[in-house]
């Protein structure tokens, strides 16, 4: 569905996109992880076809998204867009702003239907400049889903999101995952890449660290767990790949209850952090 | 498989959002019809005599007003609202859909034709009933005026969304088209008798179309025999039709060539 070569594409002598491959397969959802500044819009914003690229080669759809030609109607026909941050038209309804978007695809989803899919059915003739940040995010995948895409681009979907409403937005995405709909989002949350994606593509400074999936992300799936507890007085720890003899053995040297027993193992953001931390301190 | 919507009914659809948008912004809607109706009246009362013989202050600034809406409708109003929308990311969000740039040129058109038909309605009402102007009664009178209005909103638009790449951005899009707007109307005998104006100021102002928009309302409501009074003692109607045809055809170019969706 997408195919990314050694991309590249600077700013005089920054490197934002540095020698980025990527290959995104149809029904996915693809995650770009990565610190502010990382390349993340860059690179998106490229595939959408809002900028040209210094070299490389980029398939979107099997077509060139930078091509400014007849194609590229056809192809803007097949693609959804939801944008970092807008504050447009504000003096329009929810639906009158959806209903009008329907009208420049060639095959649009029914603009109710729509309206009801975001969850925005209650503030459908509210005016855009009355909804709160959550609700205009919404209306953002209202206007990005209308045409019925194919391929959606979500660039930074809930930032400024408080839980719920960010754990309500997540349903709505699985959900148009469900209806087939490919996605690819941009994220600086990890739970959001941790909660979504099907692959996450983890990049820092124009290039990408790795991408695998959420559970396979660093050495994560076949790291060492941690084992903690309290023993005169101090916290102990121990790592192992065999937790489960480490706790028996303490259960030999306690009567009773394990002070403070705990067993983890690295979350995603330990993960992450050693991967970003090791790239900037080289 | 289903085709994309044409850039005309596309086009249309901009110009009925366009116009839907525009009307919720009621300040905006009472001062952009009202205004010209205001400053007519202002000048109607300042200036009571008569500037020839059965000629009107009032049915002279008639024409300056008209065109003065034009101007502000257009190629101000685009000037600065496009910009604006460049920063907040709807034309951004527009180039994302593929919708053509000539649709979204039509739907601006579009609203810019509706407000000045309403701006003219209420001046030529107000006028009418309040400060005695005539009214042309020939049908000939009635399509030049036509034929201007025709190329007035065109140039004016073209002009505007030409014009919409010289701010570098929203906030500061009025402190850039507004002078040039005042200055414009001050040289194109908007505020005074043009003849009165120095020559070299009626010399620079020929040069741009105002002027000519001016003139050539003037023609439709002032008796033919002022013309006598004009510059060169004529209304110069073909050379009027010619210098905003020009300007019109040079605002599309410019607008075509130059137009950004978004600044990269």
């Amino acid at each position: 569905m997408i195919e990314v070569r050694n991309l590249h594409k600077s700013y005089g002598v920054l490197e934002a996109v540095d020698g980025v491959d990527l290959s995104i397969e149809r029904g996915e959802i693809f995650a770009i992880l990565g610190p502010n500044g990382a390349g993340k819009t860059t690179t998106v914003e490229i595939l959408e076809g809002f900028r040209t690229r210094n070299s490389g080669e980029v398939q979107v759809l099997d077509f060139d998204p930078q091509f400014k030609g007849k194609g590229a109607r056809d192809f803007r026909d097949r693609i959804g867009i939801v944008l970092q941050s807008t504050s447009d038209a504000g003096d329009l309804t929810v639906y009158e702003t959806i209903a009008h978007f329907a009208g420049y695809y060639s095959d649009p989803r029914d603009p109710n239907e729509v309206v009801e899919a975001v969850g925005l059915s209650e503030k459908k003739d509210a005016l855009i400049h009355t909804l709160s940040g959550g609700q205009r995010r919404r209306l953002d995948v209202g206007l990005g889903i209308v045409g019925n895409p194919e391929l959606l681009f979500l660039d930074e979907p809930t930032t400024g999101f408080d839980p719920e409403a960010r754990r309500d937005f997540w349903e709505l995405i699985r959900g148009l995952r469900d209806l087939g709909t490919t996605i690819v989002l941009t994220t600086h949350y990890l739970e959001e890449a941790e909660a979504l994606a099907d692959r996450v593509a983890v990049i820092n400074r124009g290039k990408i660290l790795q991408i695998a999936s959420p559970a396979n992300l660093g050495d994560r799936a076949t790291s060492l767990a941690r084992v903690q507890w309290e023993a005169e007085g101090k916290m102990q720890e121990q790592f192992s790949n065999e937790p489960t003899a480490v706790i028996a053995k303490l259960m030999k040297e306690f009567t009773g209850e394990i002070p403070k027993l705990a067993v983890s193992r690295a979350t995603l953001e330990d993960v992450y952090l050693e991967m970003i931390g090791v790239e900037q301190t080289k | 498989m289903k085709s994309l919507p044409n850039t005309w009914t596309m086009g249309w659809r901009r110009g009925k959002i366009e116009i839907r948008q525009f009307s919720r912004q009621r300040e905006s809607v009472v001062f952009t019809t009202l205004f010209p109706v205001i400053l007519m009246a202002i000048f109607g009362s300042v200036f009571t005599g008569e500037i020839a013989h059965g000629v009107k202050f009032s049915q002279y600034f008639l024409a300056g007003m008209i065109a003065s809406g034009l101007v502000n409708s257009g190629f101000q109003q685009l000037a600065i609202n496009i910009p604006m929308e460049r920063d907040d990311g709807s034309l951004k969000r527009l180039r994302g859909t593929p919708i053509p740039a000539t649709s979204y040129f039509i739907g601006k058109t579009i609203l810019v034709l509706a407000s000045i038909t309403v701006q003219v309605a209420f001046l030529l009402l107000g006028g009418v009933l309040f400060f005695s102007i005539n009214l042309p009664t020939s049908a000939h009178k009635w399509l030049i005026f036509a034929l201007i209005m025709f190329l007035g909103i065109g140039g004016s638009t073209a002009l505007g969304v030409a014009f919409s790449n010289v701010p570098k951005s929203g906030r500061g899009a009025s402190a850039v088209v507004i002078p040039v707007v005042i200055i414009m109307q001050f040289f194109s005998g908007v505020f005074f008798v043009f003849t009165q104006l120095p020559h070299w100021m009626q010399q620079f102002a020929s040069v741009f179309p105002l002027k000519w928009l001016c003139q050539g309302i003037r023609s439709v409501f002032l008796p033919d025999a002022f013309a006598q009074s004009e510059v060169t003692h004529s209304w110069e109607t073909g050379r009027t039709l010619l210098v905003l045809t020009a300007w019109l055809i040079l605002g599309l170019v410019i607008s075509i060539r130059t137009f950004k969706w978004n600044r990269e």
